[in-house]
């Protein structure tokens, strides 16, 4: 018997029985839309998280002062200087899978217009930092230049929170002055609104001024809290990180035996952790709708059982026709294989609609994966192949002469 | 009319129920030549059931030897003895077993779906011409439901013609029907063995129905006991005519 005739057969027993077949699809539509809705839920998160973290420079690698051993006291992080210009100049000079190099020094206080005030915080960095390392646009006016790094010049780039808080009343930022710590510093620049981070904290309120003059001015110092640097590539995070720890244990003159000044961390590192977490509920969800995949494909095989029975004597006069037990076996794995494509299909619908709903009312990030949809259908298709096989070999193992007398 | 389509040796058919062997068949020999048209008569437990499923393919003897038109049915295996259904047998049910809500025309194509020598179009030419055969060529789309019992076994007959069987098997065929309708069916499986010279075998307990036929075989507790001619033969369509008249069936 060819595939048309079978598919013909299995569609005539499909529409004689009309509410059972749609209610036996059920399942599987069931199935199949709540694994894709909930891989689409979990991918989303994920990507969502992701993204948050990207846009702080997934590049990003961030080297600080580390606690270490003085005069037999372990002093804090924070109260321990070490990173200095030479070894910013030493990453720049050796550094082959680095494609920025910016020191930090920031300083927390006030900053004055007018006769409006505002706490927030002043980073020095070089003209890198916000074009490479942070890919930071700006709104507004322009960078500053390395002549201004060279002339220690009072100049700075507000962060739209300052920005919001200095000038209530709709003025021009670009070309006042601004004062912090009573130094007046000329704005030359507003940043793009870049919004929370990953942690809460508003990346807007921050103003960016050059490191000599944050060093110089404000804080009167040598050293840096920190020092940015980024990596060519996602890819080599791992590498330039290496890379990093030995130049400036080779700057700061460190014998093999001492323990490192300093730490460098990613922000890879600080993605993993974060979609591992998502990738696990992922899983979770997905585990849980798959159940109902499952159940769905007991469904079938109840009802092909019950198929089977009622159309005994339907299988014993095909047989006395001449139907081998082979077509009988392939005629009932058709029906079961039809219930659960269709199924399938509608469930695939489904889930999109549902995934798109989830979206649309509870503006919960969502994400489609082609390869969700072609996982769940296939399970689908697999789960009808498995619970319509062994109904479909009992009804081909029948005696013809007991199926014809059936009553 | 020489060659002989079925030939029976010594058939014995034995059942295990329990401990107890039951002895249904106790070594049957007879040869049907082509174009007979012979009834198998008995009453219940003569083995004649038994008989049928073996003739039919559908059992195998537990000794002895059956020729089908030349085949060993008793070596053979469960797919090929399907294929020796499909191909040589034509069956006709007491219960005409048509599928229900399936066209008179879809049920009589059925036995052509499991050969695939015949393409879609010819089955449904040959089912066509099964049909005019029987005199329902006006039914062709009915459903089941929609036809008379009579009428349902004309389709059962069509539907056992369309594979071009060597012999058509009928299992108390008009068991279920009236007798003006038992007879007209009757005169169309005369028909048809007359003019088509097909081969009919007939399983009845009605001696009624067996003067019909030109050979008679009468089993008892299993084994043969008369195998004669009929020598006055009677003619269905002249038994019908002489019915007093009624609505046609």
């Amino acid at each position: 018997m060819n595939l048309a005739n079978l598919l013909k057969i299995a569609l005539k027993a499909l529409r004689r029985n009309k509410l059972r077949a749609f209610l036996t699809m059920l399942g599987i539509i069931i199935g199949v839309a709540s694994v894709i809705a909930m891989l689409a839920i979990g991918q989303g998160s994920k990507q969502s998280i992701q993204g948050q973290l990207s846009a702080m420079g997934s590049n990003m690698i961030v080297i600080r002062p580390n606690s270490n051993l003085q005069a037999g006291a372990r002093l804090d992080a924070t109260s321990v200087q070490t990173l200095t210009l030479e070894d910013v100049k030493a990453l720049q000079k050796k550094g082959t899978f680095l494609s920025a190099v910016s020191p930090s020094a920031s300083a927390r206080g006030q900053v004055i217009y007018g006769n409006n005030n505002w706490p927030t915080s002043i980073q020095g960095v070089n003209t890198q930092y916000l074009d490479i390392i942070r890919e930071w646009k700006l709104s507004a006016g322009a960078n500053f230049s390395e002549k201004d790094i060279n002339t220690e010049a009072k100049v700075c780039l507000l962060g739209q929170t300052v920005v919001n808080n200095l000038f209530q009343h709709g003025e021009e930022p670009v070309g006042k002055y601004v004062r912090f710590a009573k130094i007046p510093f000329l704005v030359i620049g507003i940043l793009s609104v870049k919004g929370e981070n990953a942690f809460g904290q508003d990346q807007d309120d921050i103003i960016i001024a050059p490191y000599t003059s944050v060093q110089k001015r404000i804080l009167s110092t040598i050293y840096f809290q920190n020092i940015y640097a980024s990596a060519l590539d996602e890819n080599t995070t791992e590498a330039a990180s290496a890379e990093i720890s030995s130049i400036i244990r080779t700057s700061h003159r460190l014998k093999p035996s001492d323990e490192d000044d300093f730490a460098v961390r990613t922000m890879q590192e600080l993605i993993k952790t974060f979609s591992s977490t998502s990738q696990l509920l992922t899983i979770l969800l997905a585990v849980i709708a798959s159940i109902s995949l499952v159940v769905g494909g007991i469904g079938i095989m109840n009802i092909m059982y019950v198929s089977v029975t009622e159309r005994t004597r339907e299988i014993g006069l095909r047989m006395s026709l001449g139907a081998k037990g082979r077509d009988i076996l392939f005629q009932f794995l058709t029906e079961a294989i039809l219930i659960s494509i269709t199924g399938g299909l509608l469930g695939v619908t489904l889930g999109i609609t549902a995934t798109r709903m989830v979206t649309y009312f509870l503006s919960w990030p969502t994400l489609i994966l082609e390869s969700s949809i072609l996982l769940s259908f296939l399970v689908c298709v697999i789960t009808g192949i498995f619970f319509g096989y062994y109904p479909a070999l009992k009804a081909s193992k029948l005696d013809p002469i007991e199926a014809l007398r059936y009553e | 009319m020489n060659q002989n389509i079925l030939q029976l040796n010594e058939i014995k058919r034995d059942f295990i129920m329990g401990s107890e062997t039951v002895h249904a068949l106790k070594g049957i020999s007879f040869n049907v030549a082509s174009g007979e048209f012979l009834t198998i008569m008995g009453s219940s437990g003569s083995g004649k059931t038994t008989l049928l499923n073996i003739l039919g393919c559908l059992d195998k003897p537990s000794e002895g030897s059956y020729l089908l038109d030349g085949i060993d049915v008793s070596k053979l295996s469960r797919n090929e003895l399907a294929i020796i259904r499909n191909s040589k047998i034509g069956f006709v049910f007491q219960t005409y077993n048509l599928l229900p809500r399936t066209s008179a025309i879809e049920n009589v194509e059925l036995p052509l779906m499991y050969n695939r020598a015949v393409s879609g179009r010819e089955r449904r030419q040959r089912a066509m011409e099964a049909l005019e055969a029987v005199g329902l060529s006006d039914r062709m789309y009915h459903m089941p439901n929609q036809l008379s019992g009579g009428q349902q076994q004309r389709v059962a007959i069509a539907r056992a013609m369309i594979n071009q069987p060597v012999m058509i098997l009928a299992d108390e065929a008009t068991g279920n029907l009236d007798s003006r309708t038992s007879y007209s069916i009757m005169a169309l499986l005369q028909d048809l063995n007359q003019r088509q010279k097909r081969t009919i075998v007939f399983v009845t307990h009605e001696p009624d129905i067996a003067s019909f036929s030109n050979r008679t075989i009468v089993l008892k507790d299993g084994k043969l006991l008369r195998d004669h001619i009929n020598e006055n033969r009677r003619s269905a369509t002249e038994v019908i005519a002489a019915l007093p008249k009624a609505e046609e069936a």
